[in-house]
C-alpha cells in the first residue's frame, strides 16, 4: 500500500457520527445501569452499554480494513450489489429459526405435561409464549424479510444498496433487538400485549433501526437503474411504512422513570384494546403477509423462470390488500366491550379480504401455469408453492372465523391456535424455506444447493408436521368451544375448564409431535445451507469431466 | 358536535369518497389496455440476468 492512499484515508460523516452516538448511549448506559429500580433492567443497560462498545470497536476495526475509496456502484458496468449483510441475515434467520421452533416445542410439551416447567418462573408458559412468538415472527420472519427486502430491491432495481455503515446497523441493531425483547420476558420484563410485549426502551432502539431500514430502502429505490418499480418492491415497502406506523401508534406509553422499565400506555380500557388489535391484526396483515409476499412476488417467478402470471392482477391484488387489511383488526375483539359496529366492521373487512388474498394466491399458483411438472423435479419450487397453497387455506379459514357467530365458538379456544399455525408454518415458514434455499446459493455463488434430496425430504417431514399440528387444533379447539358451551337440562354449564384440558391432552401431544417434524426438517434444511456454503462447487467452476480410463498394460 | 361525531362524519363522507376514488384509479390503472407492453416487460424484470 502506497503512502499516498495511506495519508488520503479519511473517516466518513457516518463513521465519525456513529462512534459519537455510540460513546453517549455506552456512557447513558452505564449511568442507568448503576441506578436502575430492578435488576433484569440493569442487565439491560449493561448489554446496551457492552454492545455500544463492540460498535465503536468493529466501526475501527473495518475503517482500518477498508480502502480509502468507498467501494465502487458498478464493476465492469454490472450493479456492485452489497450482499454481505443479506448473508448475516439470512444466517441469522437460520439460527433464530431453530431457536424459535425449538421454544415452540418445549412449549407444546408444557401444555401436554405441565411438570416440565419445574416450578422456575424463566420458564413458566407466560414467559416462554412471547419469546416463542417473537423468536419465529420477529427473529426469523424478520430476518428472512430484512434479507430478502435488501437481496430484491437490489437486483429488480439494478443497483447497490444505499448506505455504508446503514444496512450494518440494520442488520446488527434489529438483532440485538431480538435480544433485548428475548431476554426481558424471561426476565418478567414487558408490556403484556400480544406481539407487542417488548418494553418502552426496546422500542425505541426498534424504531431508530426501522427509520434506517426505510431510509435505506427508499435510497435504493431511489437509486434505481430500472426505471419501472417491480411489485415485490412495492409489498416490501408497504410493510415496512405500516410497521413503522403501527409500532409507533401501539407503543405511545410513558416511562415510569429512565430508571425503570416498566411504562403506561397513554390511553386505557377498550381505546387501548382496539389499538393494540389494530396493531396485532395487521402485524399479521403487514408483517406476515405484505413482506411475504414480497417474497412471493420474487422468487417463484426467478425460482419457476416463468414470469409471473398477471402483473395486472398483482397491481389489484396489492392495492385492495393495502386499503382492505387496515380495517379488520376489530375481529379480534368481538363480544367484548368494544361497539358493536365496530365490531361489525371488522367482520366485514376480513370477509372482504377474501378476494385480495385469493387474487394474490391465484396469481402466485397460476405462475407455474405449463409448467406444473417442475414441483415434480424441483423440491424447493414445491415449498414455495404449497406455502401458497397454505396462505390461500389460512386466508380462507381466517374470514370464516372473523364471524360472529363462528367467533362465539371458535375465539379463545385452540383452534384459533390452528389457524395461526397453519398460516405461519405453512405460509411462512415454506415460503422462508423456499426463499432461504434459493437465496444461499445465489448469495455465496454456488451452483446449486448441496443437496435436493435432503431438500425432499425437509419438504415431506415438515409437511405432514404441519397437518399433524392443525388437525390437532382443530379437533381441541372444536372440542373445547362445544364443551365450554354446553349445558345440563337444569341450565349449569356440563363441564368444569379441567376438563377440558384433560379431554385436550391427546391433541396436545399430536401437536407436540407435528410442532418436533416442523423443528427436524429445519435441522435438516440448516445443515443443508452450511453445507452448501461449505462444500457445494463454485457457480462459476466448470465441472471437470471424470478422467477417461486406460487400460492397464 | 362531539369530536368523535365530526370525526366519524368526516370518515363517512369525504373518507368514504376518498377511498373509493383510490379504489377507482388504482383498478383503471391496473387495466389501462395502453399498460399492456409496459405490464408485461415489468413482469419480466426478476428474470434479467446481469
Amino acid at each position: 500500500m502506497s503512502d499516498i492512499s495511506m495519508r488520503t484515508k479519511a473517516m466518513t460523516l457516518g463513521e465519525i457520527g456513529l462512534i459519537i452516538v455510540f460513546i453517549a448511549l455506552a456512557c447513558f448506559s452505564l449511568l442507568v445501569a448503576s441506578k436502575a429500580y430492578d435488576p433484569g433492567y440493569a442487565f439491560h443497560a449493561w448489554l446496551f452499554a457492552a454492545a455500544s462498545c463492540v460498535a465503536i470497536f468493529a466501526i475501527f476495526n473495518r475503517y482500518h480494513d477498508r480502502p480509502a475509496e468507498p467501494p465502487p456502484q458498478s464493476i465492469d458496468g454490472k450493479p456492485n450489489y452489497n450482499f454481505a449483510p443479506v448473508k448475516f441475515m439470512s444466517l441469522a434467520a437460520m439460527f433464530w429459526g431453530i431457536a424459535g421452533f425449538s421454544v415452540g416445542l418445549y412449549l407444546a410439551c408444557e401444555m401436554a405435561f405441565p411438570v416440565l416447567n419445574f416450578d422456575l418462573p424463566w420458564i413458566a408458559f407466560g414467559r416462554l409464549r412471547p419469546l416463542h412468538t417473537s423468536a419465529v415472527i420477529f427473529a426469523f420472519g424478520g430476518n428472512v424479510l430484512l434479507a430478502t427486502s435488501f437481496y430484491v430491491v437490489q437486483r429488480t432495481c439494478r443497483a447497490r444498496l444505499a448506505g455504508d455503515l446503514a444496512p450494518w446497523f440494520i442488520a446488527l441493531g434489529y438483532n440485538f433487538f431480538i435480544v433485548i425483547a428475548g431476554t426481558g420476558y424471561l426476565l418478567g420484563i414487558t408490556h403484556s400485549k400480544e406481539y407487542a410485549e417488548p418494553e418502552w426502551y426496546a422500542d425505541i432502539l426498534l424504531v431508530c433501526v426501522w427509520v434506517t431500514y426505510l431510509l435505506v430502502f427508499l435510497g435504493t429505490l431511489w437509486k434505481r437503474a430500472e426505471p419501472h418499480i417491480y411489485v415485490a418492491n412495492w409489498f416490501f415497502l408497504a410493510f415496512i411504512v405500516t410497521i413503522a406506523v403501527l409500532v409507533l401508534g401501539n407503543n405511545a406509553s410513558i416511562p415510569v422513570s429512565i430508571y425503570s422499565p416498566k411504562s403506561y400506555i397513554v390511553w386505557s380500557g377498550v381505546q387501548d384494546a382496539m389499538i393494540q388489535w389494530w396493531y396485532g391484526h395487521n402485524a399479521v396483515g403487514f408483517f406476515l403477509t405484505a413482506g411475504f409476499l414480497g417474497i412471493m412476488y420474487y422468487f417463484i417467478p426467478k425460482r419457476a423462470n416463468r414470469p409471473i402470471y398477471s402483473y395486472r392482477l398483482s397491481i389489484v391484488h396489492f392495492w385492495a390488500l393495502i386499503f382492505l387489511y387496515i380495517w379488520a383488526g376489530p375481529h379480534h375483539l368481538h363480544y367484548t366491550a368494544l361497539p358493536d359496529w365496530a365490531q361489525t366492521l371488522g367482520m366485514t373487512f376480513s370477509i372482504m379480504l377474501w378476494m385480495p388474498s385469493w387474487g394474490g394466491m391465484i396469481n402466485g399458483l397460476m405462475t407455474l401455469s405449463g409448467a406444473w411438472d417442475k414441483l415434480r423435479t424441483d423440491p424447493v419450487l414445491r415449498m414455495l408453492v404449497v406455502s401458497v397453497a397454505f396462505y390461500g387455506m389460512a386466508t380462507f379459514e381466517g374470514p370464516v372465523m372473523s364471524i360472529k357467530s363462528v367467533n362465539a365458538l371458535s375465539h379463545y379456544t385452540d383452534w384459533g391456535i390452528g389457524h395461526v399455525h397453519s398460516g405461519s408454518l405453512g405460509w411462512v415458514g415454506f415460503v422462508s424455506f423456499g426463499a432461504l434455499y434459493c437465496l444461499v446459493p445465489w448469495l455465496w455463488n454456488r451452483r446449486e444447493l448441496y443437496s435436493l434430496k435432503l431438500v425432499n425430504w425437509h419438504f415431506w417431514i415438515a409437511t405432514i408436521g404441519i397437518v399433524f399440528y392443525i388437525t390437532a387444533m382443530w379437533v381441541a379447539g372444536i372440542m373445547q368451544g362445544l364443551m365450554w358451551r354446553a349445558y345440563t337440562s337444569q341450565g349449569f354449564l356440563q363441564y368444569s375448564f379441567v376438563e377440558t384440558t384433560e379431554a385436550m391432552h391427546p391433541m396436545y401431544i399430536i401437536r407436540a409431535l407435528g410442532g418436533g417434524m416442523f423443528l427436524i426438517g429445519a435441522v435438516i434444511m440448516a445443515y443443508n445451507l452450511i453445507m452448501t456454503i461449505v462444500a457445494a462447487p463454485r457457480a462459476d467452476e466448470i465441472a471437470t469431466p471424470a478422467p477417461a480410463l486406460a487400460p492397464a498394460e | 358536535m362531539s369530536t368523535y361525531e365530526i370525526m366519524q362524519r368526516f370518515a363517512a363522507s369525504f373518507g368514504l369518497a376518498w377511498f373509493g376514488l383510490i379504489a377507482v384509479i388504482a383498478t383503471v390503472y391496473a387495466l389501462l389496455p395502453s399498460k399492456s407492453d409496459a405490464f408485461d416487460e415489468a413482469a419480466r424484470i426478476p428474470l434479467r440476468e446481469d
